[in-house]
């Protein structure tokens, strides 16, 4: 041993400093996995295999693969110009045939209803029209005598682009956009383009309700910060009742007071002020109000620690510096309060974009937020493609928010500093 | 009168003489918090410009509170605060023109130094090139011309002191006031940084008032002490006049060392007295705060104005008491021998180096001080 230390050059004695570096480092990189473990797991099954499943799913488009396979495999050296070969009719009457007998028919005519309206009955009237295979060389007569959208070019182009395995159509529709007969991406039907308009709603709603949640919350933190510890404790106490109660009992307890015979409209109508009740519920005012109590605490808390760690110290420097209080609020205060103002804001944005509940209850029909039209289609019309995409997108934009605000947060800290 | 007060302080030429009106004056000030009990019970205090006036007391004694009113973020119960002759009492802080250094140093953790100095001079609107030039000149002054660009957060703790210190000065205001600002720091650069802080109250002819609880702090840097006990000042005076003259016996604790013999004053005569000490024996003492014959009367001896006799059979002194030696502290540059006299079992002497090396646990000696070192003051 001290005959090595003492030979050995640096290379000699760095290498095993390393390694034994590597292997205390690992034990205890081992043990802080043993103790995050069982939440990875939890978290794993209950969240990011949903979120991938729903990934896949607003890409997923195997159901026309699976119930006309040989039209699939018919079409698919079919350069969409002219209507398909005669092959492919007879691929599509075999396959219609088949799917008769085996019941599948309806799956496919679900998705290919979704790209084109019309497309079940064109699929059902085929299929009961038909009776057995046609002759060789005759399908297309056949099919085309069945149902005329045989002979369309668009009937065919849905079938291929649906072909999968997978598929942009979902993603697209949820943005309003759709393949035309030529393959190309143009905007959807002006009746059938509502989802941008929907997430430019859903934005909106969250960027307001955010903007309330601060300049509610904002003066609220300050008190608690500031006041003395009894005051302030009471004050807490306020500001997480609601959050301990149940959001759909707040919900509700907004429509008791809003609704047209409700508290806020008796009183008001009670001192005179109004003659016919307003109308606070069922329509966006609800809709922010109701949410801006809920998210309310999301705000409060993150300023109300930015702002406990600010030393009183920094407005009596400010001060005596020379700075009026308006000032020293500014330029002292307000900086520092940021990371809780970016945090709080980020936090009530994000819930605010998957808000559900509460717009659903105290909304009217031009107050829904993206998240119902996810609910709708997955437990109304079972259109788990779209549902997914919507979904897809609204993660998307999330995670986009989070990166964004991620990077000004990490440019504070690298000139930041902070705290001493 | 208000208005000729106001005319005659205002010329930068005036305060120079010792005749003028001091820059800062407290009359008859009280503060309460809680409406029963005062923390500073009628204050009056003048501050001259351009001097070096601490606040010195134990903790509780006031001395902030008077700080905190002088920047004005407490207002007095009772009196008023006059700066420049002005009355201020109701002037908020950042209007009254005065650069504070505070405890923690306060430096604005978002802002990089030379922002932070800059502060001042922006929020009055002084124009960009103009105040570039002094925040250039406040950083040479304390050597961090190549740190402008860091945040306080990345400096060491003398570093953000020195910065606190430009912040406070850089704006030119007419005061500035210390709040324990070397508290935080180590006993070496605590040292180091009261030099350089004493240095720049001089080359810069400011008035400084500074509040610490620190004695040898304040004897280091001031040009006057105000002690504080109780809310009430005990004694103003120079560092010499202090430590040498205390008026009472809280004084003469509080500054240096010192030991006390209790006793009954015998006889006075003059400025002498005679004290018959309640563990034997009688000294010859400096009367200062003793109310009459009769009285008992705590003795205050420094521990350097104290020698000890070896050889009994020397010349009897005036004050000469038998000791035995409790103890010797070896302190480096000196020693301390511990001794047990007349009753005090701890009462110190400061030994030369070299000087009786020879004491011995247990030994008997004898001790003498000259009268005029041996005070009488007020029982303790």
């Amino acid at each position: 041993m001290t005959d090595a230390l003492l030979s050995g050059a640096n290379a000699s004695t760095e290498v095993p400093l390393k390694r034994r570096l590597r292997r205390a480092e690992r034990t205890r990189q081992v043990k802080a996995l043993a103790l995050v473990l069982p939440l990875l797991v939890f978290l794993l099954f209950t969240f990011a295999g949903p979120i991938a499943g729903m990934l896949w799913r607003s890409i997923d488009d195997r159901e026309v693969r699976q119930v006309l396979p040989q039209t699939v495999a018919a079409l698919a050296g079919w350069d969409g110009k002219d209507l398909p070969d005669e092959k492919a009719y007879a691929a599509l009457a075999s396959d219609i045939l088949a799917a008769r007998a085996s019941g599948t028919m309806a799956i496919a005519a679900k998705r290919l209803n979704y790209a084109l309206n019309g497309f079940r009955t064109i699929l059902t009237s085929t299929a009961r029209n038909l009776k057995a295979v046609p002759e060789p060389g005759t399908a297309r007569e056949t099919l085309g005598k069945i149902n005329p959208a045989w002979r369309e070019r668009a009937t065919w182009t849905t079938i291929k682009d649906a072909s999968g395995p997978v598929t942009g159509f979902y993603l697209l529709a949820a943005l309003d956009l759709v393949r035309d007969v030529d393959g190309a991406i143009v905007a959807a039907a002006p009746d059938q383009a509502i989802y941008r308009n929907v997430f430019i709603r859903t934005f909106i709603i969250s960027l307001g309700v955010t903007a309330l949640c601060l300049i509610l919350g904002f003066p609220v933190a300050y008190l608690l910060a500031t006041l003395p510890p009894g005051w302030s404790n009471l004050l807490m106490i306020f500001v997480l009742l609601p959050f301990w109660t149940s959001l759909l009992v707040r919900t509700c307890a907004w429509i008791v007071l809003l609704q047209s015979k409700g508290v806020v409209n008796d009183s008001l109508h009670w001192l005179g002020i109004i003659d016919e009740p307003l109308r606070l519920i069922y329509n966006r005012f609800g809709v922010c109000v109701a949410m801006t109590h809920v998210l309310l605490p999301f705000m409060i808390l993150p300023l109300y620690s930015s702002m406990k760690a600010i030393s009183p110290a920094y407005m009596r420097a400010a001060a005596s510096l020379g700075a009026p209080p308006v000032t020293a609020f500014l330029r002292i205060y307000l900086p520092q309060t940021l990371p809780g103002i970016g945090a709080g804001s980020l936090l009530v944005f994000i819930l605010a974009l998957g808000y559900y509940i509460t717009p659903a209850l105290v909304g009217g029909a031009a107050d829904q937020m993206i998240s119902y039209f996810i609910a709708l289609y997955t437990t109304e019309t079972a259109n788990w493609g779209l549902a997914s995409a919507l979904g897809a997108v609204l993660l998307l934009a999330t995670v986009l928010l989070a990166v964004v605000y991620g990077k000004l947060v990490q440019g504070q800290q690298v000139t930041g500093g902070m705290k001493n | 009168m208000l208005v000729a007060a106001r005319s005659s302080s205002t010329g930068p030429e005036d305060g120079v003489e010792g005749g003028t009106p001091p820059l800062v004056r407290f009359s008859g000030i009280q503060k309460t918090y809680d409406g029963e009990h005062l923390v500073v019970k009628n204050l009056d205090l003048d501050i001259r410009k351009g001097e070096f006036i601490t606040l010195l007391g134990p903790s509780g004694s006031g001395k902030t509170t008077t700080l905190m009113m002088l920047a004005g973020f407490e207002v007095p119960t009772h009196g008023e605060i006059y700066l420049a002759d002005r009355p201020i009492k109701n002037m908020p802080p950042h209007k009254r023109d005065i650069g504070m250094v505070f405890q923690n140093y306060a430096l604005f953790p978002h802002l990089t130094i030379e922002e932070n100095i800059a502060f001042p001079l922006s929020v009055r609107k002084i124009n960009k090139a103009e105040a570039q030039e002094r925040v250039r000149a406040a950083l040479r002054m304390i050597k961090m011309e190549t740190l402008a660009q860091r945040r306080p957060g990345q400096l060491s703790g003398g570093q953000q002191q020195r910065v606190a210190l430009a912040r406070a000065l850089v704006f030119n205001p007419q005061l500035v006031l210390m709040d324990e600002p070397l508290g935080a720091l180590d006993k070496r650069l605590r040292e180091q940084m009261q030099l350089e802080i004493k240095q720049l109250h001089e080359t810069m002819g400011i008035t400084v008032v500074y509040v610490t609880h620190d004695q040898s702090e304040a004897l280091t840097m001031s040009d006057r002490i105000a002690v504080f006990n109780d809310g009430i000042v005990q004694q103003i005076d120079k560092p010499e006049t202090l430590y040498e003259h205390p008026v009472n016996s809280f004084v003469a604790h509080f500054i240096g060392e010192n030991n006390v013999l209790a006793g009954t004053v015998e006889t006075i005569e003059k400025e002498y007295c005679r004290v018959a000490l309640a563990g034997g024996g009688a000294v010859t003492a400096r009367t200062v705060n003793v109310s009459g014959v009769g009285a008992s009367t705590s003795l205050s001896v420094r521990p350097e104005r104290t020698s000890i006799i070896l050889d009994g059979t020397s010349s009897e002194g005036p004050n000469r008491l038998p000791a035995r030696v409790q103890n010797t502290i070896y302190l480096g540059d000196h020693a301390l021998a511990v001794l047990d006299v007349a009753g005090n079992g701890e009462f110190m002497v400061k030994l030369q180096p070299g000087a009786h090396d020879g004491l011995k646990q247990g030994e008997s000696v004898f001790i003498t001080f000259r009268p005029d070192d041996c005070l009488a003051l007020d029982p303790v």
